[in-house]
């Protein structure tokens, strides 16, 4: 190949590459002039008839013109690499804003994580968390904690009997079973909440059902007061509904403690003040105290049924419902909503309270 | 228990300044709990006067109505002194008589506005009241004539109709039995406020004599005292007293005639209910007993019942006249022409009360009382203050005789240490403190060093121990005194295990996007049929319930499924496209060993009663159920979604098992409610979990859910049993991985677990896992078969696998499995 013809196919080369306007056209370029039916390909294999003389001379003359198109090839193909790359980023442009829920979302029930929630706030003093049967001995349900057979505080609490009614078992009408068995099968000091669901034979509505949760505490240890009741409350009160809300006793009766106590707690909504904005607080209806449960001095006797040494020890018991507690936490309006099981609800409190 | 405040104040010398709400803030902190403060008359704004009837002409009206053109004399109450011309509907009135008139510009409850207004051919100016226009009662036979003594014209009847007096009404607990009368609530008024009160029943009471009537008490356990008075000549048509009844009204109790609405306000006076016989009717001498079993009473109400052997009778000649402090007998009962009356004030054993009261479902005022306890003491003045009552209001006379016999029950004496107080409150209360507040509640104290005795006052029988006296004297102190102090830190030891593990449960459960909820455990027959549980199926023995809310569902139930499905089946209604929920909860089967034991609670039962109690008890599994129903993953602009099926529940199963580190072994089973084909049933270690897959399209249908809804129900309890403790951390090689794809053809009735399980034995150690990846049934592997695709994975812990020893591993693998399961690869 004489030298011009070199030049020429080099230029032409040079000028498809340059020309080039995608990848897919700058291979065809690339097979088109460097590869084996290429014109500078041929010309290479050509050189080895040449005379020796003229081998070296048209050898670096094929040689330069060759490694000029591999050099723009390469510069080439960067270009279109960043530019085609640059274009398929643009044309994978996305609505972020579709919706992506595919997969619906779980959730775990309220009153769940709220006991939980309760179970921890105690756990975190040292406490431990007590379980026991739904149906229940009647001798544990009542007796053991002071209700006998013909006291009158029974009619108090409207229970549901196992039939026959002479078996002796209930649906616990508290969670204070628990309790009671606590202390039958652990020396003190005892120190336990026990969440649970618990039944009374009330009709069903906004503010009442037959099945409902408690959540009753017991503390037994030498030295024991009401004024450890009293701490233990204010302390749950202001986990539970934030840092100064305390709590208030009213005497009461409740024949599992004496002392007895009523709790009141702080309204959290007004904070006592019993109006908000100007208007009577719709939370406590104007009392500045919400009612949140019972408490109080466990009774020696129940000690004594329960094996407990009452000339040692002295204990305090509380129980709340956590159904009640929760709708006023959350604004809850109506308690069925917790037993209808719809997803709407559940969903909106997420997996912990 | 209601009380008016001015009933109150009449035993208590209470500063006139101390207002209702701070009377009963002051009695709620000594436990006498405020239910409501009522005001009758609140919602009526004057002028609301008293006016004479000056003139009435009855005019004729076109509907056959009559009415009445009144002129009343109002004195000076309108402004002008001139007689108030008013029209009236009612006829229960005549010149002369005192009435009540709202004036214009008054409101009557209802937000009711008089104006004077043209009416039958009047000017109308303002309303001559009922006493229901007035919201006093219900009497709507005419309007209120007052007694000719209530008042003169133009004076203010709120006054005079006791109206804007106010009732207070508190809850009385059971151990506070002695507020269920005006004499109770007055001494805690008088405690409160630390002023004098007058006791009611402090009176002189004539001394028991020869005269009176005939008592015999056989059982004086359950009747220490009984008193009977007599009153002879009494009119029965004699009227109770406006202030007598006005009371009772104001306390809640209906006037009925004066005989007895003298024993109910004496009750609501001093606390001791009273019965009254017609005396007349009464044969031979009265004896109190315990009645025979199967004996008969007709009580006051008409009712027929039959006695117990523990029920308290009283009795005459004629055999059972009463059922003693629990209510009276028909044949001697009080009429509107009764003239003699014996008045019977006894003391009854409060235990017995609530028990016959109990067994014959009576629940009244008195016995109420009687069954929480009545003072015994103050029986013989409770009975004189009736006969003055009777007398004084109806006529006749007192006879002389006076019948009291027994005497009342001793008081117990209980000894305190002076510090207990402190002790058990944490308020710095001090000895002086202690023996001052129990005396301010009637105990009479003997004081020694360091503890003292305490005798309770007989209004008091719930005082029986040191720590019922801690009680009143902190109640006094005020229990807003107990300082806030928190217990020392216990050592706990922090979740149990199994709460641990069940927190992880829902947790997984919510991450597997299903939703808990909590539904009722009741069930019944209807929802056993409509599951298609068949006749002696293990879930139809259940716990009953003798009281059930609902005779459709008197059982416990043993299968969480029922409320579960209905939930889901409330969404589905409700318009949700996809649901899956979750709930866990115990369920019951009964136990067969017999009724559970009642001990005693003087001291602790032994470990082998304790044992007999717990197995009483129905055995209360937790179980976890799960529904699937529609959409599991919803459609979008992605594309199609994917409704629930069959193996979406069972998928649940595998990821809780997984989580847990539980090996599970699945297999397909028949069980209702599932579909027969579409079911598997879950065991751990030889034991059976639970099932799960689509379920019966009959039942999908009979509970409103979508088909191919799936469903789960497991034993919670057995799943949580074998969950691993401490995972050991896993050994992993970093090698290369080689991986072998076989398709092997086998029989229709081949389970993919068990093909798998025998390449896993085949392919030996180097496998490091195996996965199904596709079914394929069709022409290439012809009718029968199916055929079944493995992505198998080997690796070695120590060396990079040579194609050679792939290849044998897979090879083996696939031997096995022909071995075991006919497979063919293809
Ligand atoms: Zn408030």
């Amino acid at each position: 190949m004489k030298p011009e013809e070199v030049e020429a196919a080099r230029d032409a080369a040079l000028a498809a590459i340059a020309a080039a306007a995608d990848l897919a056209e700058l291979k065809q370029v690339r097979i088109d002039h460097t590869g084996d039916r290429s014109p500078l390909a041929l010309a290479n294999r050509e050189i080895g008839a040449l005379p020796p003389q003229a081998r070296k001379e048209a050898g670096q003359r094929i040689g330069r013109a060759r490694g000029a198109v591999n050099q723009a090839l390469a510069a080439r193909q960067e270009v279109l690499e960043a530019e085609h790359e640059e274009r398929m980023l643009v044309e994978e442009t996305v609505d972020v804003t579709l919706p992506t829920d595919r997969l619906p979302a779980g959730a775990r029930h309220p009153l769940t994580t709220g006991s939980e929630l309760i179970a921890d706030i105690f756990v975190a003093m040292g406490w431990e968390v007590a379980e026991g049967p739904v149906i229940e001995a009647e001798w544990l349900n009542f007796d053991a904690l002071n209700l006998g057979a013909d006291h009158p505080a029974r009619t108090m609490q409207d229970t549901f009997w196992t039939d026959p009614a002479d078996d002796h078992l209930v649906l616990r009408t508290h969670t204070s079973p628990v309790q009671a068995r606590t202390m039958l099968s652990t020396e003190p000091p005892i120190y336990v909440v026990c969440p649970g669901r618990v039944f009374r034979t009330d009709e069903y509505d906004a503010t009442h059902s037959p099945v409902f949760h408690q959540v009753e505490g017991l503390a037994i240890d030498e030295g024991i007061t009401m004024a450890h009741l009293k701490g233990t409350l204010d302390h749950f009160a202001a986990q539970m509904f934030g840092e100064g809300i305390s709590t208030r006793f009213r005497p009461s009766y409740f024949p599992f403690t004496e002392p007895s106590a009523e709790v009141d707690l702080v309204c959290f909504v007004c904070r006592g003040a019993t109006v908000v904005d100007g208007v009577t607080c719709r939370t406590c209806r104007g009392e500045g105290w919400i009612e949140w449960g019972g408490c109080g001095v466990v009774n020696p006797r129940v000690l004594t049924a329960c094996g407990v040494d009452a000339e040692r020890y002295t204990g305090f018991a509380f129980g709340m419902g956590i159904d009640r507690t929760l709708m006023f936490r959350h604004g809850i309006e109506d308690l069925r909503e917790l037993f209808e099981g719809d997803i709407r609800f559940t969903t909106a409190f997420g997996s912990e309270l | 228990m209601k009380a008016p405040v001015s009933w109150i104040r009449e035993y208590v010398d209470l500063p006139a300044e101390v207002t209702t709400e701070d009377l009963t803030t002051r009695l709620t902190s000594l436990g006498l709990k405020l239910e409501a403060i009522e005001s009758a008359g609140a919602d009526i704004t004057g002028p609301l006067v008293v006016g004479r009837v000056l003139t009435v002409e009855p005019e004729p009206q076109k509907n056959g109505k009559t009415i009445n053109w009144c002129t009343v004399d109002v004195g000076a109450a309108n402004g002008t002194g001139e007689p108030q011309g008013i029209v009236c509907g009612a006829h229960n009135f005549a010149p002369g008589d005192l009435v009540v008139v709202i004036l214009p510009g008054g409101v009557l409850p209802g937000n009711f506005e008089i104006s004077a207004r043209k009416t039958y051919g009047h000017l109308s100016a303002g309303m001559i009241c009922s006493a229901r226009e007035l919201g006093l009662g219900e009497d709507h036979d005419g309007i209120i004539v007052l007694p000719a003594d209530a008042g003169e014209p133009g004076d203010d009847a709120f006054d005079v109709l006791g109206l804007r007096e106010e009732v207070v009404e508190f809850e009385i607990n059971p151990d506070r039995a002695y507020a269920l009368s005006l004499r109770g609530i007055a001494r805690e008024a008088a405690l409160a406020y630390g002023v004098r009160f007058t006791d009611p029943t402090e009176r002189d009471v004539p001394a028991s004599n020869d005269a009176g009537y005939p008592v015999v008490i056989d059982d004086p356990d359950g009747c220490p005292v009984f008193v009977a008075r007599r009153v002879s000549g009494f009119d029965p048509a004699a009227a109770t007293p406006d202030w007598m009844a006005k009371r009772l009204q104001q306390a809640g109790m209906r006037p009925i005639s004066l005989a007895v609405d003298v024993t109910n306000y004496v009750m609501l006076e001093t606390g001791r209910p009273i019965h009254g016989y017609d005396a007349a009717k009464l044969q031979g001498p009265i004896r109190v007993r315990r009645a025979h079993e199967g004996e008969r009473l007709t009580t006051l109400d008409g009712t027929e019942r039959v006695l117990s052997a523990e029920d308290l009778v009283v009795t005459d000649d004629s055999g059972i006249i009463g059922l003693g402090g629990v209510m009276g007998g028909e044949t001697t009962e009080m009429s509107a022409t009764t003239t003699d009356i014996l008045v019977e004030a006894a003391h009854w054993d409060a235990r017995s009360m609530f028990r016959t009261g109990k067994r014959h479902r009576i629940s009244s005022e008195a016995g109420k009382r009687n069954e929480r306890g009545v003072d015994p003491v103050i029986t013989p003045a409770a009975a004189d203050r009736v006969v003055e009552l009777l007398t004084t209001y109806g006529g006749g006379t007192v006879d002389p005789g006076v019948t009291v016999v027994g005497t009342p029950p001793d008081q117990p004496r209980i000894t305190m240490s002076y510090d207990l107080p402190a002790r058990v409150t944490g308020i710095d209360i001090d000895a002086a403190t202690t023996v001052t507040n129990l005396e301010a509640v009637g105990c009479a104290l003997t004081k020694e060093d360091t503890t003292l005795t305490a005798t309770p006052p007989p209004w008091r029988p719930d005082l029986n121990d040191p720590f019922d006296l801690v009680e009143e004297v902190a109640r006094i102190v005020g229990y807003d005194q107990v300082p806030s102090v928190l217990p020392r830190d216990a050592a706990g030891r922090g979740l149990t295990r199994e709460q641990r593990l069940r927190r992880r449960v829902g947790r997984t459960l919510a991450g597997a996007g299903c939703v808990e909820v909590i539904s009722f455990p009741f069930v019944g027959d209807a929802a056993f049929d409509t599951l298609g549980l068949p006749a002696d199926d293990v879930r139809r023995r259940t716990v009953r319930l003798a009281n059930p809310l609902s005779s459709e569902e008197p059982s416990y139930t043993t299968t969480l499924l029922p409320g579960l499905l209905k939930a889901a089946a409330r969404n589905v209604g409700r318009g949700a496209t996809g649901v899956a929920l979750f709930e866990t909860g115990t369920v019951a089967f009964p136990s067969e060993s017999g009724p559970a034991p009642i001990y005693g609670v003087e001291w602790r039962p032994s470990e082998d009663e304790l044992a007999k109690l717990f197995e009483a008890l129905p055995a209360q599994p937790l179980h976890l159920a799960v529904v699937l129903a529609g959409e599991r993953e919803r459609s979008g602009w992605w594309g199609a979604g994917r409704e629930a099926d069959w193996s979406d529940a069972i998928a649940v199963v595998r990821r809780l098992a997984a989580e847990l580190g539980v090996e599970v072994a699945v297999a397909s089973a028949t069980y209702q409610p599932w579909h027969p084909g579409r079911c598997a049933v879950f065991t751990v270690a030889g034991e059976e979990l639970g099932h799960a897959g689509e379920l019966h399209p009959k039942v999908a249908q009979a509970f409103g859910l979508p088909a191919r809804s799936a469903a789960v129900e497991i034993d919670l309890d057995l799943l949580l049993r074998h969950a691993r403790d401490v995972p050991p951390g896993p050994q992993f090689s970093t090698y290369p991985l080689a991986k072998e794809d076989v398709a092997l053809v086998v029989a229709d009735d081949v389970t993919a677990a068990e093909v798998e399980a025998a390449l896993r034995e085949g392919a030996g150690d180097l496998l490091e896992s195996v996965r199904l990846f596709d079914v394929y049934t069709g022409d290439q592997v012809g009718e029968g078969r199916k055929s079944l695709a493995f992505a198998l994975r080997f690796r070695a812990p120590d060396r990079t696998l040579t194609e050679e020893e792939t290849a044998a591993a897979r090879d083996a693998a696939v031997a096995l499995a022909a071995e075991r399961t006919g497979a063919v690869q293809r």
